[in-house]
């Protein structure tokens, strides 16, 4: 085989890491480069340095050590059976990629996965070897976030959160008929066991840390995971319900959603077809109404269509939920609490805040609702302030139609 | 009239210091003028800055100076001015700061909230180039980026920098000021040009080389991109020269798969022969399906069944009561009809892959008989993810739609039959499909002579059927 360039190698292993959605770099603890012999810092937000076309931010830099796998996944496009290009990075290539890109401000830090070569054992070992590189030869500061193996050994993944800032292992479909379809080799079990073990080991050295201070951090950005969405026969429902309940047993820090991408070369079961990108968005939101805007799993569910137990496309999941439960508006800016507040379609936790300050020195009116928030026209009719009340608007059979979006052609055609 | 020059645009010192001045006097804020440097000259008679009043108290809110920090920073002339009109109304009245929706509160925050996005996209957008420079023990480097920020922010974000990249030599030129870190100390110097900057690095082909390889061409989004990566900061960005290439070769492949999507002949190839095992890996799954309601009350999933690379593909409505118990298509009295009429019409029966467009039996209980009930656009939408997952893994080359139900899974909408049967219509799939009657349809027909007549009718149209898939193959 005709040996390969760095570019050619990185070309080749950023292809294949492009379908793994994470790409946060905040949450960490906050640490800078002064009085050491490196650099790097983080100061808890993390920082966008690009945005590629596909509108996903560019924060670390996302690649495999290798993309050959001795998996055969069908959706993904490094699986066993793939036609596709393999490359491998030695450790030290990607070290000094890393520490050349984040010399440039290219870079927030290192998002490092592979494909499984071996055994499970020996790529976590490769894994774990770039980044106690990249931390103790190099003394680097910034980001580092390990993708980490299900299967192996559970002292490597010790060693790896001792040097990452975050760890993730992905579930990859959100029911075990899809997993079992779609990756033969992996094993719901498995994924959902090490996940269970990353948090233990985090809350112990949680612990450790309040009793000895100099205790060392164990992934201190936590843990992380993705799903693919539309690959498999889950509803959103079930989808839902699914991250809720990882929240709540992993303690994770985030999942993500990932619309299944057509990719090359696709096995027979996957056509290619444009990715449910809209979906995807509409997973986001209610994960976020989940984690800041005090919804369970349950009520988001309610929101979703009894039949095809998916959310609409056309309007956010929170518009949905409150054309549902029109009983519980308008609701008053003088007086609701938070929890009310934020329940009201439009309004985010910024603005309820912002509403909460205000309200203690002045009657809200309606103007200075707008001024509080983006957009006042979709609030209204969900909404008393001092000078308003929507009379019978909240009744109004055709709200829904009112409130929803013009139907647009899907932003795939949209030039710059 | 006081006028009070500063000595620089993000002179905050300078400002605080006057302005403490000022409000220990009483000064109302239509009382004075603010302006930077040393032009201007005596346009009215100025009154001096009032002296500094010993030991006078002087305690404003933590959130006021945060936001006035901020603030000064922004490039609007009028900011010093709206600070100590803010600064008045904070020591005359309670509660201002948390008065989010008092106008000039409002002002003041969008002016800080532009300079904290400044800030930070200058964090994210700064790119440094590597230069040779003579250090103290030979050549060395040094790492230097020209950027243009919108606000005067440069001095109040070198910590962040300095912080950042400790270890390393760099400069940032801007053209109103540069900072320079040798390792150990910050020096300032005046504003540059971007001619002073290198123009060029040998790892920014690695990084455009990377930035083209993780954008996924099919998930283009350049609404999202441009929020976040506005254009004026692209001149700046190595990377941002290949956007316009990547965009339109993404929208290239989009126009070439939905120009060849509907064409029917040539069928993809077949990447790996596993389409038995991948069939049955399915199936597994659809017998768990919880996509509807209707798994609880029906005995199984009724899957399709059939040679998996069969030319002809049928679809029925739904599993009755006896495709229910036995867990297979088309074996009810229906089904049996369907077998006579496919053998009269000499369409062989075993070459055909058979299913229905919702795979649990929808039904309602009466006595002891259960009583078919017709799904909904509901089920028939959520079970159509299976039925698409069975056409691509056979891939045919004609599908026959066998009723209303089944028509409106195979198109996706609701047809009437009468009008779309006896002719083929391009499938999304690249299939040619065909509309007729379910063959319950002819048994629930009272009348002798319309029976006969409509099946001859099915039969006859099972025969040219039968004969479009001869031609197709």
């Amino acid at each position: 085989m005709v040996q390969l360039s760095i570019r050619q190698k990185l070309e080749i292993l950023a292809d294949a890491a492009k379908y793994d959605a994470s790409c946060a770099s905040s949450g960490t603890t906050k640490r800078d480069s002064r009085g050491g012999k490196g650099i790097g810092s983080t100061e808890g937000m993390g920082i966008c340095h690009a945005y590629a076309p596909d509108g996903r931010c560019i924060s670390l830099l996302k690649i495999l050590l290798t993309n050959s796998c001795i998996f055969d996944c069908h959706y993904c496009i490094n699986r066993r059976s793939s036609d596709v290009r393999r490359a491998r990075f030695a450790a030290k290539d990607v070290v000094d990629l890393t520490l050349s890109f984040y010399r440039r401000n290219y870079i927030e830090g290192l998002f490092l996965s592979s494909g499984i070569i071996r055994s499970p054992d020996y790529t976590m070992e490769q894994l774990v070897e770039v980044a106690r590189a990249l931390r103790e030869d190099h003394d680097f500061r910034g980001y580092i976030h390990l993708k980490t193996i299900p299967d192996a050994d559970p002292d490597l993944i010790r060693k790896a959160g001792l040097h990452a800032d975050r760890l993730s292992i992905n579930v990859e479909l959100p029911t075990e008929g899809g997993l079992k379809r779609l990756a033969p080799e992996k094993d719901g079990g498995r994924i959902e066991g090490a996940m269970g073990r990353l948090r233990a080991e985090m809350e112990d050295h949680g612990d450790a840390r309040r009793k000895y201070r100099h205790a060392p951090r164990f992934a201190p950005a936590g843990q992380s995971t993705q799903m693919i969405v539309g690959a498999d026969a889950a509803d959103d429902r079930a989808i839902i319900q699914r991250a809720s309940s990882l929240y709540d047993r992993h303690r994770l820090r985030r999942v993500y959603y990932s619309a299944f991408s057509p990719i090359p070369s696709p096995s027979a079961v996957l056509p290619l077809k444009r990715p449910p990108l809209q979906r995807e968005h509409r997973l986001y939101q209610s994960d976020w109404m989940m984690r800041f805007y005090g919804y369970d799993a349950a009520e988001i569910a309610a929101a979703t269509d009894p039949a095809t137990g998916c959310l609409p496309l056309d309007i956010d999941p929170k518009l949905a939920w409150a054309l549902q439960h029109r009983a519980s508006f308008p609701v008053d800016v003088n007086r609701a609490p938070r929890e009310a507040l934020l329940r009201v379609p439009g309004l985010g936790v910024k603005a309820v805040d912002r509403i909460l300050a205000s309200r203690r020195h002045r009657r809200l009116r309606l103007d200075d609702v707008a001024r509080l928030t983006t957009s006042i026209v979709k609030l209204r009719p969900f909404l008393v302030a001092a000078d308003w009340r929507p009379t019978g608007l909240v009744d109004r059979a055709d709200l829904r139609a009112r409130l929803a979006p013009p139907a647009t052609q899907l932003d795939l055609f949209t030039s710059s | 009239m006081h006028r009070v020059t500063l000595t620089a645009p993000d002179d905050f010192d300078g400002w605080r210091d006057a302005a403490r001045r000022l409000s220990n006097h009483d000064v109302d804020p239509a009382e004075v003028t603010w302006q930077v440097g040393e032009d201007g000259g005596d346009l009215f008679s100025d009154a001096p800055l009032p002296p500094e009043r010993p030991g006078a108290r002087f305690s404003v809110p933590r959130a006021f100076v945060d936001m006035a920090q901020s603030a000064i920073l922004h490039r609007d002339p009028e900011r010093f001015a709206l600070l100590y009109a803010l600064l008045w109304r904070v020591r005359t009245q309670r509660g201002v700061m948390e008065d989010k929706a008092d106008p000039l509160l409002r002002r003041v925050d969008i002016l800080a909230k532009a300079v904290r996005r400044d800030i930070h996209k200058m964090r994210a957008f700064v790119r440094f180039r590597e230069m040779e420079e003579d250090g103290d023990g030979g050549p060395t480097s040094r790492y230097v980026a020209w950027f243009e920020p919108d606000h005067h922010i440069v001095r109040a974000n070198a910590g962040f920098f300095v912080r950042r990249f400790a270890a390393m030599r760099w400069s940032i030129l801007t053209p109103e000021t540069c900072i320079h870190w040798d390792g150990a100390t910050l020096t300032e110097g005046p504003g540059a040009a971007r001619d002073d900057a290198p123009d060029g690095d040998p790892v920014e082909a690695l990084w455009k080389g990377y930035y083209a390889a993780i954008f996924n061409p099919a998930r283009l989004k350049t609404g999202a991109m441009l929020s976040e990566m506005p254009k004026k900061y692209w001149r700046n960005l190595p990377e941002a020269a290949l956007i316009p290439d990547l965009v339109a070769g993404a929208q290239a492949r989009e126009a070439r798969m939905i120009a060849t999507a509907p064409r029917p002949p040539a069928r993809p190839p077949t990447p790996a022969n596993n389409s038995g095992t991948v069939w049955a890996a399915v199936r597994d799954e659809a017998m768990r399906c919880t996509r509807c309601p209707l798994y609880r009350d029906a005995t199984q999933t009724v899957f399709g069944e059939g040679p998996i690379d069969a030319p002809l593909v049928f679809i029925g409505e739904q599993p009755g009561d006896q495709e229910d118990l036995a867990g297979r298509p088309f074996v009810g009295p229906a089904g049996q009809l369907f077998d006579r009429a496919l053998e009269e019409a000499g369409v062989d029966r075993a070459s055909a892959y058979v299913t229905n467009a919702v795979k649990h039996f929808k039904h309602e209980r009466r006595g002891k008989r259960r009583i078919h009930q017709t799904p909904d656009a509901g089920e028939i939408q959520a079970c159509r993810w299976w039925l698409t997952q069975e056409l691509d893994m056979v891939r045919p080359r004609l599908v026959v739609a066998l009723g209303a139900t089944a028509a409106r899974a195979m198109l996706g909408k609701a047809v009437t039959i009468s009008r779309t049967r006896g002719a083929g219509i391009a499938l999304e799939n690249g299939a040619e499909g065909w509309v007729t009657v379910h063959p319950s349809y002819l048994l629930r027909l009272p009348d002798e002579a319309k029976r006969a007549q409509e099946r001859d009718r099915f039969v006859a149209e099972l025969r040219m059927i039968g004969a479009r898939v001869q031609a197709l193959a």
